[in-house]
Order: structure tokens, then C-alpha cells, then sequence
């Protein structure tokens, strides 16, 4: 199937990473965060001082515990960090140097049955990487999915190239996927660009589908939307590539090995490349404190979706890469870089700004600057131009901020998360936190509906 | 700037320094943001955003007001001179129309302004820009003759009635600025409409013994005179010499004729329009469909023909009055207008068909456009809730099929 995406936005940000691939350093200690999962509610599995293996739990989910989260390497619990009303936020490990594995014996897992791969998966530590739609969390074993999706690019600003990270990976690929496809009795969608490299051209057990367009192309919610829309009641899956390599390389070899490869870019940092690491790594581990310029924000994950994180931070557990770009804290007078600058160095999806009638290869330095204050809706058409679904957004937010749960079914909320929202929160005239709006919709509908 | 920065800073500092003059923030913090974007930066979500805001989108849309309010100045001199039947030179007409002019944006912004800071120190909010924008279209769309203190007084009604009510900028129902006219309009009906209030200086000229009453009268209301008579009626036929020569369609389409203030020119609306939809700011959609919906209906009437008003040319009729201001300033008002793309188009071409029909059968509201637009906007949530309808019933049925 051929897609085209009409709307949307590619945002040119300066300091894409180079293809070359670096080696991080060994990471002293990991952090599992349970802050990743959106909605979890973990149960601990260690104490302080427990020495743990790869693949050894750590945590499972409170109200479905076969789902483990587990040790991405061997060593020792350091500290189970909490917040308020003790919340744990963090489970770190101290790392022996060993990398001992669990087991590690090859697992056929092609011969199990759906059922028997869920509970291998879940034991292993490797179900989390299934994320559902609705709602945009772990994917809950007991559904079945009417397909899964994975998206073999990625649209956002600055992201890696998965052609680069996944070369000559084949065999891990389609492990992977030969697991997976046991998990739905309909297709697997691997959506690429029309120039996408062998290892997913050449991918068994999928169906193909090439998409062309800006971002948000490469987001599953709007492959989801035009291949195989959402219905209430109905549930699909989807999942990173890196993250299928995992599975495929459980399935080879039997060890939970989440290393993965990763860009590091952005305006504010001098060393751009692509990192081989772990999930769960330290920041300080991938990124030499020296190459990052100061007053810079560390981004987890893209631009528009990511978290922020400091130095002592970790990379989150689907997030493929790390943006460093300027902190927007100053003042900004408003002839000079301003609301009423000629503003040639400004980027602005709307026309308001030269941005427009300037070269489409021209790279922006985008600061964190809200760049203005929070409004109440004024400009009314803008989220359209760059929201590729058939739904109307505004209204679809209206509903959720009034907690409107009949309208917000009707409008469409099975069809969206939180990310598909990122573009229409960046051109927001009136600075409305948007995924922030969704985020609670979801989760107020999960409470409530599911 | 860092003097200017730290002129600022030490406002902030004293202003909250004392839990009295706390509530005073909003006032210095307006003019803080006018001067400087402020230093906030992402908490959640997206880590960038978008360089535009509120004050750049309202900033544009009062850059495109500047040709109107220029064109409105300089008519205004020359409507004076031109009845006063002297000759002036074009300092002259400009010194005379600044001098008319001026004062009325002065008021509408000073009383405009007054009322929302206000409501802001009152609610504990910041200042919202919607108003820059109202309080120019407010004197553009008054007669040059009308008094200050009722640009004043329509102007604060406008504003608390027509929007602080509902909640201020972003919740208002209905477009302010045609709130403010709407309210004089039939609140002091003397000196809003008829044949004198259109030239500034009229009423005194007319002591004196100058002119004759119809030299003052606006092109509608001229026409409104003929509706009842036949095409050979007296009346009816040195209208239409008028038409010939002070409101030909050159005169109308450049604007050398009577009216209200910013409201003549059609190619002043048409330079805005071109700044509005160049830089994105309004819709295009809403543009095109109350242009078609005049058109439809002026075309309409003209087909049924039978008096000077109805054979006027459609495209003639639509040079005349409110109707190109209206359409580019007012129905694209992006709050009161529909919020839905198919919405718009609908809404667009209600508010062009109604201001033509109300003009033309109904003589006592010459400015059908006004009021057509306010009835648009009245009409405006329901037209995008069938829109909204459409779209959850085609997921329903998707749903049913599945």
C-alpha cells in the first residue's frame, strides 16, 4: 500500500549527527524508570544491595504482574529512587563489568503458540516494548490485536537514520519478527520510505507499505489511521525496529541484550554521531560533558516528543536518541529577535514569519523559548494544516479539557496519543501545552472506558 | 536594551515586594511583553515551539488596517472639502481628516484598553491582545462626525458586554468591534446614520447655508430613497446621475465617497486582504465564500430589477458601504467566525448573502453588513456543530461496518 501524508511539518533543525558510529563508554550504573511506562504502577522485586543479572526483574506491573521489567545489565541494586508519596521513580544498578546473562540458551520460540510467546515475552522482560493504541501504553496481554505496526523511519527532527542502525541486522530483524508474528492473526505493517535499505525492503512475515510525506509520516498514529483505522473496542500494537532486534536476538540466542544504537544531535553539542548503548545508560556515559555548550538542554528522545533530562540523566527506555539545543531563558526585546522581528532566523509554520519563503534545506536554531505566553484559543485552522487525521483536533481538545467523555469517543480519541499531537503544540499560536491535554484524556478514558 | 530590561526587572521586584500592589503585576507585565518576549521557556510537551504569538498574528492584522486608516484620514479631509465646495490642497485634506480622525482611534484604544486592564487586575490575568485589533476597527467602521464620549461609551460596552462577559478574548460570541457600532447604532440612530453624520463638519456647513441635504448622503442611503419609486420618478433619476458621477464605480471601488471612516475604499480592504492572506492570517475560505454569497445575492435582485437600487450593478453594489471592510476585517474574525475549514465556507457565504439582502429590501439598515456579520456569527457554533456532527457520524457508521 502506497501513502501519501498531505499535512504536516518538517521542522530543519541545525546539527544533524553524523553517520558514524561510536562506541559509548561502559555505563558505571543503569536506571530502570518506571516513569517511561506511562500509567504503570510498579511492584518492586529487589531490595537495595540485591545482585542482579541481565534479564533478572526488577519490577513487574502491579495489576498484571507476569509482565516483568528487568536488569538490562548484571550487578548490583544500587538505590530505589522515589518521589512524592514514595513513588518510585528510578531503580538504579550498579554495574559489575560482567554483563552475566540470565540464561542463555536459544529459545524456538517459533513452535510455541500465541499464548506461550506472551508468557516467554513477559518473563523475559521484553513485553514492554509492545505499546497499544488506544491509550499509548504497554500493550495489555490478554488483547488481541487486529495488526501491529511498526514504522520503519522516523519523521521527527534530528532523528537517527534506521537504515544506518540496523544495516546488515537482518537476521536479528526477522527473528524478531517471526516472534512477533505470532502475537496477531493479522498483519504485521512495516511502513517505510519509498528509499528504505534491504534489511526491512527484504523483512519476512510483513506487509510493506511505503509512505511519503512530512512528519508526522513516520508516527505509527497516523500510519495507523490511514492502513487499518481504530475503532472503539478495537486494539493494535506497535513497536520500535531496535526493539524487535531485542526480541529477535532473545529468540537466537536466549540473552536480554537491549543494546541499541543511538543519534545524538542538536545545535549545542560539538560531537554529533551515532552511539552504541543500553538502554536505561546514564547520559554522561554517551555524551562528553565537554562537546555540550552551556545553558543546553538534554533531551531524551526527539525534540517534540522527548523528556528532559539533565546531565545525571538517563536514556529513556524507547527513546532512540538526544537532542541538546539552547535553553530559551532570556529576554528577547521585541524589534530586535522578538514577537515584532523581522525574525529571518526564526522558524514559523505560518506565514507571519519569512521562514516560509525560504529555502526547504534551510536548518533552524530552535531554542526553548515558549516564545510567547499561554492564550485562550484564538487562531482557529492552524492545527488542521498540520494534523493529517480525520478529526478535528481543536474540538477534540475542548472535549477532553470539559471531560467530556461521550464527545471525546465520539471525536475520535481511540485514534490518537499524545505524540500525534507534538506538531499541532509546536505551531499553537497560544502556547497550549497539547500532549499534556491528551495525555490526561487517555487516561481519563482508560479509567473510565477500558 | 538592558536599561530598558532592568527598568523592568525593578518594577516586577517592586510590585511584588508588597501584597498590595501585587495585583498590579498585570500592568507593568503588559508592558514588559509588549517590549520584550518574555524569558519562559517549555515545561512539558514539545521542547520548541513555533516562533509566532498572539501579538505578532494581531500586529498583522492591524499592519493591514494601515491602508484603510490612511486612505480614511485623507477622505475624510476630502469629503469635507469637497462638500465645503473649496479648494484644498492634500495637506490640507490630511491635517483636516488627521484631526477628525485621530481622536477617535485615540478614544476607542484609551477606553478599550482602560476596561481590560481592568478586568485583568481584577481576574489576575495577564493582558490579552485581542483588543488591539478591536480598537482599530472600531473608529474606521464610525462617521467621522461621531461624538467622542460615544465612541467611548460604545466602545466599553463592547468590550465588557460583548466579550469580558464571556470570558474575554478567545470566549466572545460576537465580533467586538461590530458590538461597539452595533450598540450606537441603535442606541443614538441621529448620529449614525441618515445624511448628515457622514461628512465631518456637515451640521455646521448645513447653519451656514452651504449645501444642499443630499450632497452628505452616502451612496446606500441615496439608494435606500429609491426603492419605492419607479425608475423615471425625479428622484430616482438624478440618483442615478449619482451614480454616474460622485459614487461611479471607480469613485466607490477607489473609495472617493462618503461613509464611514476606514469603510470606503474598496482597494484599501483589497491591499489588507492581500496582507492578510500573504502572511496566512485569514482565511481564505471565509474571504471568498462572503464574497460569492454578496455577489449571489446582489445578482439575485438585480434579476428582479424594477427600481435605481436593484439595477445597480452586482459588482457595483458590492463597492459600496460596509461590504469589502466587513468582509476582510470583520466575518474573518478567527473567534466569532467558524472554528471548522468546511465551516467557514458556509459561514462566509451566509454573512455575504444577508448583508446584501438586508441592504437591498430592507431601506432603515443601510449597513445590512453588520448586521448580516453578527447574525453570521450568532450562527456560526451552529454551523460547525453540524460540521462536527458529519465527521462523529461518519466514524459511528465506520464503526457499525466493521
Amino acid at each position: 500500500m502506497k501513502i501519501s501524508v498531505r499535512k504536516g511539518l518538517d521542522i530543519n533543525l541545525k546539527g544533524e549527527a553524523e553517520k558514524i558510529l561510536a562506541e559509548s563508554k561502559d555505563p558505571q550504573f543503569i536506571a530502570i524508570k518506571p516513569t517511561d511506562f506511562s500509567g504503570l504502577v510498579p511492584k518492586l522485586l529487589v531490595k537495595e544491595g540485591d545482585t542482579v543479572k541481565c534479564g533478572s526483574p526488577v519490577f513487574c506491573d502491579k495489576y498484571n504482574d507476569q509482565i516483568n521489567y528487568v536488569s538490562p545489565i548484571s550487578g548490583k541494586v544500587q538505590e530505589i529512587v522515589r518521589g512524592e508519596k514514595r513513588r518510585i521513580l528510578a531503580v538504579t544498578i550498579e554495574s559489575d563489568g560482567k554483563m552475566d546473562q540470565l540464561t542463555l540458551k536459544p529459545k524456538d520460540l517459533a513452535k510455541l503458540d500465541a499464548n506461550e510467546v506472551k508468557s516467554e515475552l513477559m518473563t523475559a522482560g521484553l513485553w514492554p516494548f509492545f505499546r497499544m493504541r488506544p491509550i499509548d501504553i504497554v500493550a495489555i496481554p490478554s488483547d488481541t490485536p487486529k495488526s501491529i505496526f511498526i514504522s520503519g523511519f522516523d519523521s521527527h527532527p534530528l532523528a537517527p537514520d534506521f537504515d544506518f542502525i540496523m544495516k546488515d541486522k537482518s537476521a536479528e530483524f526477522n527473528a524478531g519478527l517471526e516472534v512477533i508474528s505470532k502475537l496477531t492473526s493479522g498483519n504485521i505493517n512495516l511502513q517505510l520510505r519509498s528509499d528504505a535499505s534491504e534489511v526491512f525492503t527484504k523483512a519476512t512475515n510483513v506487509v510493506i507499505n511505503t509512505v511519503s510525506g512530512p512528519h508526522p509520516a513516520g508516527n505509527v498514529g497516523v500510519q495507523i489511521h490511514e492502513i487499518d483505522t481504530l475503532n472503539k473496542g478495537e486494539v493494535v500494537w506497535y513497536i520500535n525496529p531496535q526493539d524487535v532486534m531485542v526480541i529477535g536476538r532473545y529468540a537466537l540466542t536466549g540473552a536480554y541484550d537491549v543494546s541499541k544504537v543511538i543519534a545524538v544531535g542538536g545545535s549545542n553539542i560539538s560531537e554529533r554521531k551515532y552511539y552504541k548503548t543500553i538502554s536505561g545508560a546514564p547520559v554522561k556515559s554517551i555524551l562528553n560533558e565537554k562537546a555540550i555548550d552551556d545553558n543546553s538542554r538534554i533531551i531524551s528522545g526527539n525534540v517534540l516528543t522527548g523528556d528532559r533530562v539533565d546531565l545525571d540523566g538517563f536514556l529513556g527506555f524507547y527513546h532512540h536518541q538526544i537532542s541538546v539545543i539552547p535553553e530559551g531563558n532570556t529576554y528577547k526585546f521585541f524589534l530586535k529577535d522578538g514577537w515584532l522581528s523581522p525574525g529571518f532566523n526564526s522558524f514559523s509554520a505560518s506565514r507571519a514569519y519569512p521562514s516560509w519563503l525560504m529555502p526547504k534545506s534551510k536548518n533552524y536554531n530552535i531554542d526553548t523559548n515558549l516564545n510567547g505566553e499561554e492564550r485562550a484559543f484564538v487562531v482557529s485552522g492552524q492545527y488542521e494544516k498540520v494534523f493529517p487525521f480525520d478529526i478535528y483536533p481543536v474540538q477534540l481538545l475542548k472535549s477532553i479539557i470539559t471531560n467530556d467523555i461521550e464527545k471525546m469517543e465520539n471525536l475520535g480519541i481511540y485514534e490518537v496519543s499524545p505524540e500525534d499531537f507534538a506538531l499541532c503544540e509546536f505551531v499553537c499560536t497560544s502556547k497550549v501545552n497539547l500532549q499534556k491535554i491528551v495525555r490526561d484524556g487517555l487516561d481519563l478514558i482508560y479509567k473510565e472506558c477500558m | 536594551m538592558k536599561f530598558l530590561r532592568k527598568i523592568f526587572d525593578n518594577a516586577h521586584e517592586k510590585l511584588n515586594a508588597n501584597e498590595k500592589t501585587k495585583k498590579f503585576f498585570p500592568l507593568v507585565d503588559a508592558f514588559d511583553t509588549l517590549m520584550f518576549t518574555p524569558n519562559h521557556v517549555t515545561s512539558k510537551g514539545s521542547h520548541i515551539r513555533d516562533a509566532i504569538d498572539l501579538k505578532r498574528t494581531m500586529m498583522l492584522v492591524i499592519l493591514a488596517l494601515v491602508p484603510c486608516l490612511l486612505f480614511g484620514i485623507y477622505n475624510t479631509g476630502y469629503q469635507h472639502y469637497r462638500v465645503l465646495g473649496e479648494d484644498a490642497s492634500f495637506l490640507e485634506m490630511i491635517m483636516k481628516g488627521a484631526w477628525v480622525v485621530l481622536p477617535l482611534v485615540i478614544v476607542s484604544y484609551s477606553s478599550g484598553l482602560f476596561v481590560e486592564f481592568i478586568f485583568a487586575i481584577r481576574n489576575g490575568h495577564s493582558v490579552q491582545e485581542g483588543f488591539l485589533v478591536s480598537g482599530m476597527l472600531i473608529p474606521l467602521c464610525m462617521p467621522a462626525d461621531v461624538p467622542l464620549w460615544m465612541v467611548a461609551i460604545a466602545t466599553i460596552f463592547a468590550v465588557v458586554i460583548g466579550k469580558e462577559v464571556f470570558g474575554g478574548t478567545g470566549m466572545n460570541i460576537l465580533n467586538v468591534a461590530l458590538t461597539a457600532r452595533a450598540f450606537l447604532f441603535f442606541a443614538h440612530p441621529t448620529k449614525m446614520s441618515g445624511n448628515e453624520v457622514w461628512v465631518t463638519g456637515f451640521s455646521e456647513m448645513k447653519g451656514e447655508g452651504l449645501v444642499d441635504a443630499s450632497s452628505g448622503a452616502t451612496a446606500l442611503g441615496d439608494l435606500a430613497s429609491t426603492l419605492s419609486v419607479s425608475t423615471s420618478d425625479p428622484i430616482a433619476t438624478s440618483v442615478s446621475q449619482n451614480f454616474e458621477g460622485t459614487f461611479s464605480l471607480m469613485n466607490s471601488f477607489l473609495g472617493f465617497i462618503p461613509g464611514s471612516v476606514g469603510e470606503t475604499s474598496a482597494l484599501m480592504c483589497l491591499i489588507g486582504a492581500g496582507i492578510l492572506l500573504w502572511t496566512g492570517i485569514a482565511s481564505w475560505r471565509i474571504i471568498i465564500s462572503f464574497f460569492i454569497g454578496g455577489f449571489v445575492m446582489a445578482s439575485i435582485l438585480n434579476a428582479v430589477g424594477g427600481n435605481v437600487y436593484f439595477e445597480l450593478p452586482a459588482i457595483h453594489q458590492l463597492m459600496l458601504g460596509g461590504f469589502m471592510f466587513g468582509m476582510v476585517f470583520m466575518a474573518t474574525d478567527p473567534v466569532t467566525a467558524s472554528h471548522t475549514n468546511t465551516g467557514k465556507f458556509i459561514y462566509g457565504f451566509l454573512g455575504g448573502f444577508l448583508g446584501i439582502l438586508i441592504r437591498m429590501v430592507n431601506p432603515a439598515y443601510p449597513e445590512g453588513v453588520m448586521l448580516a456579520i453578527l447574525i453570521a456569527n450568532v450562527f456560526a457554533p451552529l454551523i460547525d456543530h453540524m460540521v462536527i456532527q458529519s465527521n462523529i457520524n461518519r466514524r459511528l457508521k465506520r464503526l457499525k461496518t466493521a
